[in-house]
């Protein structure tokens, strides 16, 4: 217990980092992910082919295979970052896939008779987007976009093997001095854990007041 | 062309519809490729592009260095998967069962692992159990941290096609006078199983990609083997980009696999998860939405 008594300046910071790195990269990949399933179902073929291509890879390829390439490769071509802005992009742009395939299955709950209907009324695409499909795809993804945060918090882990000294890496700093794992990796598991608490519950949250009450 | 499968957003364009649509795809494409030349002037300005960078990977002895690392990616996915798959049934059935201490814990363990991260397991099993006397091969130290993880993932897919099936199945199947683990075994798990297959198989593809923390380890993975041989021929774009693109060769294979299973059960079946249907109120997604 002592160790963390004693180390708390050096976990607040990794935790502080996590936080940072969290909600920046959040931020990101929602508007990313929004412009890409934009792009998804747009009728210009040449976009289409673009987000689904994006999506694909990012999807099929680990994070940390990215995170390496950015971090250790991309600099011998000229493009140096500072580490936790790098880390912050790269999870930007890998999660950013998984919230385009979250709004996608969102779009695809919105039964197709809706999207007729409107088009009968004569509506636009973007007015049948904003006015008939967005309004119910948005109580379809709170829960899958709440879901896919989780996993970015979980990843946000993983800019510690790149040198980020978030709370995974701190904490693992502290263990390697006072060699305490069971305590040490616990407490991190902890808040980990809570923060995810704190996600889902907010998505709940969020859910339960934008349902529609037939 | 094809038809995109969202086409029923919008009507058939008309004449000036086509001409928009065809000056937004030239714009788009000038934009893409645009960026695309910036990128590649930016590599070939450090000199990335040269030819005598990329031809050391036309040789054989570099492919065989990576295909053992390919190798031992296979091999801890596939350990992970029979281990992780085994492990997550019986959280499942244990999540589901009327006995309320069985239920708590599987529930417990389930939820602790679904949300901590697996570099904190690895970390964990690296540099805090030796303390306590605990050293595993290497292989354990990756596949032991992934199998915990995975199964509980796994543990909610199966869950989810569990309670995604009819109730009358199981009730016929007890008016039979089979026992609770029997309903389970011979009628349950086939048919929810089945359904969620194509999800497991989206596990799958992200289990691999977990495997690549065998890099943290120094386990002998595709990423691994990457990492040790950019340090020795100083190749680092490249060899990461073609192990990037291994992975996406394999990984994409698995991902075509499951959206075909998927459409293929959603045609076959009138299986109540098909994706494109709206939710059960209250059923938790099908979907795995995991990385």
């Amino acid at each position: 217990m002592s160790a963390l008594v004693e180390n708390w300046p050096a976990l607040l910071a990794g935790l502080g980092t996590t936080l940072l790195v969290l909600v920046t990269s959040a931020v990101g990949a929602l508007v990313l992910g929004t412009l890409v399933v934009v792009a998804r179902v747009s009728p210009v073929p040449v976009l289409r082919a673009a987000a689904f291509g994006y999506v694909q890879v990012l999807v099929n390829v680990p994070l940390l295979a990215l995170l390496l390439l950015a971090v250790f490769a991309l600099p011998d071509a000229g493009l140096l970052a500072p580490l936790t802005l790098t880390a912050i992009i790269v999870l930007t742009v890998y999660e950013a896939a998984y919230v385009a395939e979250a709004l996608r299955s969102g779009i695809n709950t919105v039964p197709r008779g809706q999207v007729e209907a409107s088009r009968a009324l004569g509506f636009t695409l973007s007015q049948t987007l904003r006015l008939v499909v967005v309004p119910q795809a948005a109580r379809a993804v709170v829960q899958p976009l709440g879901n896919v945060l989780i996993a970015l918090l979980m990843n946000t882990a993983l800019a510690a093997t790149v040198g980020v000294v978030e709370l995974t890496s701190a904490v693992n700093k502290v263990n390697l001095v006072q060699a305490e794992p069971i305590p040490i990796f616990g407490a991190a598991g902890l808040v980990y854990m809570a923060l995810a608490l704190v996600i889902g519950l907010g998505a709940g949250r969020i859910e339960k007041r934008v349902a529609i009450r037939r | 062309m094809r038809q995109p499968e969202t086409a029923y957003l919008y009507d058939e364009p008309g004449p000036r519809g086509r001409r928009r649509i065809r000056t937004a795809s030239v714009v788009s494409l000038l934009v893409l490729a645009g960026l695309l030349a910036l990128m590649l002037r930016q590599f070939a300005s450090r000199g990335q592009l040269d030819a005598d960078r990329w031809t050391p990977f036309l040789s054989w002895p570099i492919w065989e260095y990576l295909l053992v690392g390919l190798r031992g990616t296979l091999l801890a996915a596939a350990v992970v998967a029979v281990l992780g798959g085994a492990l997550g049934v019986l959280l499942a059935l244990g999540r589901l069962s009327p006995i309320r201490p069985l239920r708590w814990a599987c529930t417990g363990f389930i939820e602790v692992f679904r949300t901590l991260p697996v570099l904190l397991l690895i970390y964990l099993m690296l540099f805090g159990l030796p303390a306590y006397g605990i050293n595993l091969p290497v292989l354990w130290k990756l596949a032991v941290p992934l199998t915990v993880a995975n199964s509980a993932a796994i543990a909610e897919i199966v869950r989810a096609g569990v309670l995604s099936l009819p109730r009358g199945q199981s009730e016929a199947a007890a008016s039979l006078g089979l026992r609770r683990l029997q309903v389970m075994r011979a009628v349950v798990l086939p048919q929810a199983l089945r359904a969620v297959t194509p999800s497991l198989v989206v596990q799958l593809v992200s289990l691999l990609k977990d495997t690549s923390l065998g890099y943290v380890v120094a386990f002998t993975e595709l990423l691994y083997r990457a990492q040790v041989l950019s340090a020795y021929n100083r190749l680092l774009i490249q060899t990461f980009l073609v192990v990037t693109l291994v992975y996406l060769v394999v990984n994409g294979a698995l991902s075509a696999l499951a959206s075909r299973l998927r459409s293929r059960g959603s045609r076959k079946t009138a299986a109540p998860i098909a994706p494109a249907t709206p939710a059960q109120p209250g059923a938790p997604a099908v979907e795995a939405t995991r990385a």
